[in-house]
């Protein structure tokens, strides 16, 4: 190739004037670099951004193929109705082969050899869901970019479409084995079992071998996926994740059989489903321009009015006309004309109309009893449990809830910091701690206000958890991978008020603790000198030693009170009344308050309307 | 001087042996008595299922006042109840009942001991854990002075003693626990004042001086008694090594109505020296409620004064500066109501005003035995002296 013009300076001629600005010679013409231009086949698309689909290395390639599969599973049975059994099982099948070496020849030119430390796995993620239909399977599972989730703004786990195939793509072309189906949808109906491999050339299903199976189950989904892996423990890790999902989802019952073959089963602790979200169209707040456009050019013929009304909730005949009226366009245009200036200007009055805030609805948080149903799940001893669900409240034309639950004390580590969770859409995110907005709320909370320790800028130190989970039917990720929330204003300043409404909870039981501690102190102390006074006086007056203990021992209770108990200890301190640092934080305004206007009325309870803003 | 010679008690009355033993019976059954309705208190407040509290008047400045009339600091009637079922008292509360019980068993075995060795026998580890009843004296010490205020006892009354400080020579014969001591033939050691001089314990047998002079170091009343001062002048000479002890003060007031003899002190001139002379005067703070046992309010302040630096021609090499601290000192003792006389303002005031403090040794820049030859007889030859 010949060297490039850029590079030619600095390397062979650094001290020569530059010549005349010359033409620079044609290397290609359009007609050869039309050979070299084709279609990127999806393998060749996925091992270059792998990174951004959760598949950088063997052991988040693990997570992220049990996380898609248990998060659809989820996602089906809450849609059907039907209260979620899971059976997670990983097997270790051998030492990791080389890609390319399978019967496959459709992975050859994936990824290569398997790094160090990495192994064979087989993943099965069985459910008790729907089931799925069986012209259907090859398509969801064997082809990227196809779901059902994507096109409608609805709060659920999945949001791209993207996962569970792409770990059937990943196993695909580690170990060349293909993904195994079973499928039932209802009693009394076959069930299905079927070996899928991606065409990764044309990004099309392609359908190894079939066949009709019995299946016990009346109905439900089974997947399995071989591929190359690293099991790990620790925060990033399968069993963390499976964890935390218990701890988010307290209708799900889980079995979990990991590796080396230990099962772990968490039986349901409600059967109360959580309430079906509700689909809603795009508010005008949130569009996009470039989504806006998509929508009025598939509007079919109709005048921009209509078509407002129409994609958009929240807006009137009468909004969609003062909207034209901003943006000085024709109410009566046809919709699919509208383009350049006239498209910005109607994008911008469409971000700044006055219009009723997205319906609540949509947004379906866990509520503070679950929360803590589920906290008790994996923290069964602690000693103490709170939870705080904030009314919902609007980002960007979405809606969204923040709830907040801990445990603390109990058999928690004393000396370590807090550990936190951090949900959105129930599902567990485990990378990127830093960058999320969630910890941020964490850390900028000042938990000293809460009689706990808190080094500067650090977490609290204290025998505790907290999960901070974000509902919304749209989570602002910060990239791609899906494992941080951005630091979005309201969403931030909701999280904190969210933790310090529930770290004010934990305050006064604190406190009550180490009042109760307090008084066991002087208890024991009274104790250790009562001996030792009567044996003084016993001495003094000549009298057994025990004739005068039993009266000072039948006083103590009259100076030694607990903590459950009226008062404050005679000779004690009242307990510090001092109010947490954040206490004089004002009740949170109403989402609506949030634009300096409206705000009539205050945040109205979820399943009802929020205000005008 | 009035009482010359011989002392007023003479002969069989005045030695304190056989004779005193039943006075000292009486006086253990009475502080045995006192002892034992503290504890039966206790119990009984116990028994109601109340607090049991010990009233002990409170030793701080705010609760002493001067006494214009017999010239001495007194305590106050303020009383601090120090309760058992007090977290913040618990400990000192069992702590006094602990010296209580040990005093009780000194007076039962007719043994006295020191402050210190009171601190050991009160002193164990509480069972059941590492806390001691008392960590190091300076715990027991305060307690031992809580109970002599609390039953109102005297310190000897309960068999206690604290280390002894003071040294004595002079014309003066006096029997201590039946050993006739004559005080003029005490070499160049000088007699160690005892911690107790109580009547039952010491009694002055002949007295032949005129005056008395306190010197606060023992090197000045060593270099006074090297040049033989008490024989020239007919005195009793006294150091209390510093901030007296108890014995030296109560020995030194019963001299003072006992003996009646003139009193003379003679210390650094700086506000330590001072208030060395204004205990011996007026009692101090926290000893306030044993001031009238051991305050000598007419005992006379012969030096050093701030004026001597001209009227004995000091030589700069006498000075030393005055110190921040030093200042700040001396404005207090000011304030003090038994300095507010217009003399004493002037004194302190000269001291400020000079910026420089004097020790008695700086006479000896003049030299060795000027102190001895002539600055002292010339100071009481002019009856050069505060009071």
């Amino acid at each position: 190739m010949p060297k490039s013009k850029k590079d030619a300076p600095s390397l062979e001629q650094p001290e020569q004037p530059e010549p005349e600005p010359a033409q620079p010679k044609r290397r290609a013409t359009a007609e050869s670099m039309a050979t070299r231009q084709r279609e990127i086949s999806v393998s060749e698309f996925f091992t270059k951004n792998r990174h951004l689909l959760g598949f950088d290395n063997p052991a988040k390639a693990l997570l992220t193929t049990i996380k898609e599969a248990v998060d659809n599973s989820l996602d089906a049975c809450e849609e059907a109705g039907i209260l979620p059994d899971i059976l997670v099982e990983i097997h270790e099948t051998g030492a990791a082969a080389k890609a390319g070496d399978g019967t496959t020849g459709a992975g050859a030119g994936g990824t290569s050899g398997a790094p160090a430390g990495s192994s064979r796995f087989r993943v099965v993620v069985e459910d008790n869901g729907p089931g799925i239909v069986k012209a259907q399977i090859p398509k969801i599972f064997a082809k990227l970019l196809y779901g059902s989730k994507f096109h409608r703004l609805k709060q659920s786990r999945g949001q791209q479409g993207i996962g569970i195939s792409a770990a059937g793509l990943y196993g695909q072309l580690t170990t060349g084995k293909p993904v195994v189906i079973t499928s039932k949808t209802a009693k009394g109906r076959p069930a299905f079992r079927i070996h899928l491999r991606i065409d990764t050339k044309r990004n099309q299903p392609d359908v190894f071998s079939e066949e009709t199976v019995d299946w016990a189950k009346d109905h439900g989904t089974r997947v399995e996926i071989e591929l190359v892996a690293a099991y790990r423990g620790g925060r990033t890790g399968v069993q963390e994740y499976l964890e935390q999902t218990v701890v988010a989802n307290p209708h799900m019952a889980l079995a979990y059989v990991s590796p080396k073959g230990e099962r772990l089963e968490f039986p349901r602790v409600t059967s109360d489903l959580p309430r079906e979200a509700q689909e809603i169209k795009p508010h005008p707040h949130g569009v996009e321009l470039g989504m806006l456009h998509t929508m009025l050019s598939d509007s079919g013929g109709e005048s921009v009015k209509d078509a407002l009304v129409e994609s958009f909730s929240r807006v009137s005949p009468a909004v969609a006309a003062q909207i034209c009226k901003m943006a000085r366009v024709s109410p009566k245009t046809a919709a699919d004309r509208i383009q350049g200036e006239d498209l910005e200007r109607l994008h911008k009055a469409l971000g700044e109309v006055k219009v009723m805030a997205p319906p609540a609805t949509a947004v379906v948080p866990i509520g503070e009893e679950l929360l803590i149903a589920g906290l008790k799940r994996r923290y069964s001893n602690a000693e103490f449990y709170a939870s705080t669900t904030r009314p919902p409240s609007v980002y960007r034309g979405n809606p969204f809830v923040v709830e907040v639950g801990l445990a603390f004390g109990g058999d928690l580590p004393l000396d370590e910091a807090a550990d936190i969770m951090r949900f959105a859409n129930r599902v567990p995110l485990q990378y990127q701690p830093k960058a999320c907005a969630i910890s941020e709320s964490v850390y900028q909370t000042n938990w000293r206000g809460y009689d706990l320790q808190q080094p500067k800028g650090g977490l609290p130190v204290a025998p505790m958890a907290v999960a901070v989970h974000l509902a919304s039917v749209w989570v602002p990720f910060t990239s791609e991978a899906k494992e941080a929330v951005a630091h979005y204003d309201e969403l931030l300043r909701e999280m904190k008020l969210a933790v310090q409404e529930c770290g004010r909870k934990l305050a006064a039981h604190v406190r009550a603790r180490a009042h109760a501690q307090r008084e066991e102190k002087r208890r024991s102390l009274f104790e250790r000198y009562i001996p030792e006074v009567a044996a003084a006086i016993s001495a003094i007056l000549d009298l057994p030693k025990d004739k005068i203990e039993k009266p000072f021992f039948a006083a103590l209770p009259n100076f030694v009170r607990f903590a459950d108990e009226p008062g404050t200890p005679p000779d004690g301190a009242p307990p510090a009344a001092a109010a947490p640092n954040d206490a004089p934080t004002p009740p949170p305004p109403p989402a609506a308050a949030r634009g300096g206007k409206g705000g009539k009325g205050k945040a109205s309870p979820r399943g009802e309307q929020l205000e005008l803003i | 001087m009035a009482a010359k010679k011989t002392a007023p008690k003479k002969s069989a009355p005045s030695t304190p042996s056989a004779s005193s033993a039943s006075k000292r019976s009486d006086r253990d059954a009475l502080t045995l008595g006192k002892i034992e309705k503290l504890a039966r208190q206790a119990l009984a407040q116990a028994t109601k299922g109340g607090n049991p509290a010990l009233d002990i008047r409170t030793r701080t400045l705010s609760n002493v006042s001067f006494n214009e009339k017999k010239r001495i600091i007194e305590l106050g009637d303020r009383t601090q109840s120090r309760e058992f079922f007090n977290v913040a008292m618990a400990r000192k509360f069992m702590q006094t009942m602990l010296v209580a019980s040990g005093c009780k068993t000194l007076i039962g075995e007719d043994k006295t001991v020191s402050i210190r060795q009171m601190f050991y026998m009160t002193k164990h580890t509480l069972p059941g854990s590492s806390e001691n009843t008392f960590d190091d004296q300076s715990e027991s010490d305060p307690i031992i002075e809580d109970l002599e205020v609390g039953i109102d006892a005297l310190r000897e009354e309960l068999h206690l003693f604290a280390n002894r400080r003071g040294l004595v020579v002079g014309k003066l014969v006096v029997n201590d626990a039946g050993d006739e001591i004559d005080l003029a033939r005490m070499g160049r050691g000088g007699w160690g004042i005892p911690s107790i001089c109580e009547p039952g314990h010491l009694a002055f047998v002949r007295n032949a001086a005129e005056f008395i002079l306190l010197v606060e170091k023992q090197a000045v009343w060593h270099r006074l008694n090297e040049d033989r001062f008490w024989e020239k002048h007919n005195c009793i000479l006294l150091t209390s090594e510093g901030q007296a002890a108890r014995g030296a003060r109560r020995l030194l007031q019963r001299m003072a109505t006992e003996l009646k003899l003139p009193i003379y002190v003679l210390v650094d001139n700086d506000p330590w020296g001072l208030y060395i002379y204004s205990v011996l005067k007026q009692g101090s703070i926290n000893l306030a409620y044993e001031s009238m046992r051991m305050a000598v309010p007419n005992v006379r302040f012969l030096g050093m004064s701030a004026f001597d630096y001209k009227k004995f021609a000091m030589p700069p090499a006498a000075e030393i500066k005055l110190t921040k601290e030093d200042i700040t000192r001396a404005e207090q003792m000011k304030a003090y109501p038994w300095f507010k006389d217009a003399k004493w303002q002037r004194e302190i005031q000269a001291t400020i005003d000079n910026g420089f403090k004097m020790e008695v040794d700086a006479l000896l820049t003049k030299r060795i035995s000027f102190i001895t030859d002539e600055y002292i007889p010339k100071k009481l030859r002019d009856r050069d002296y505060l009071q």
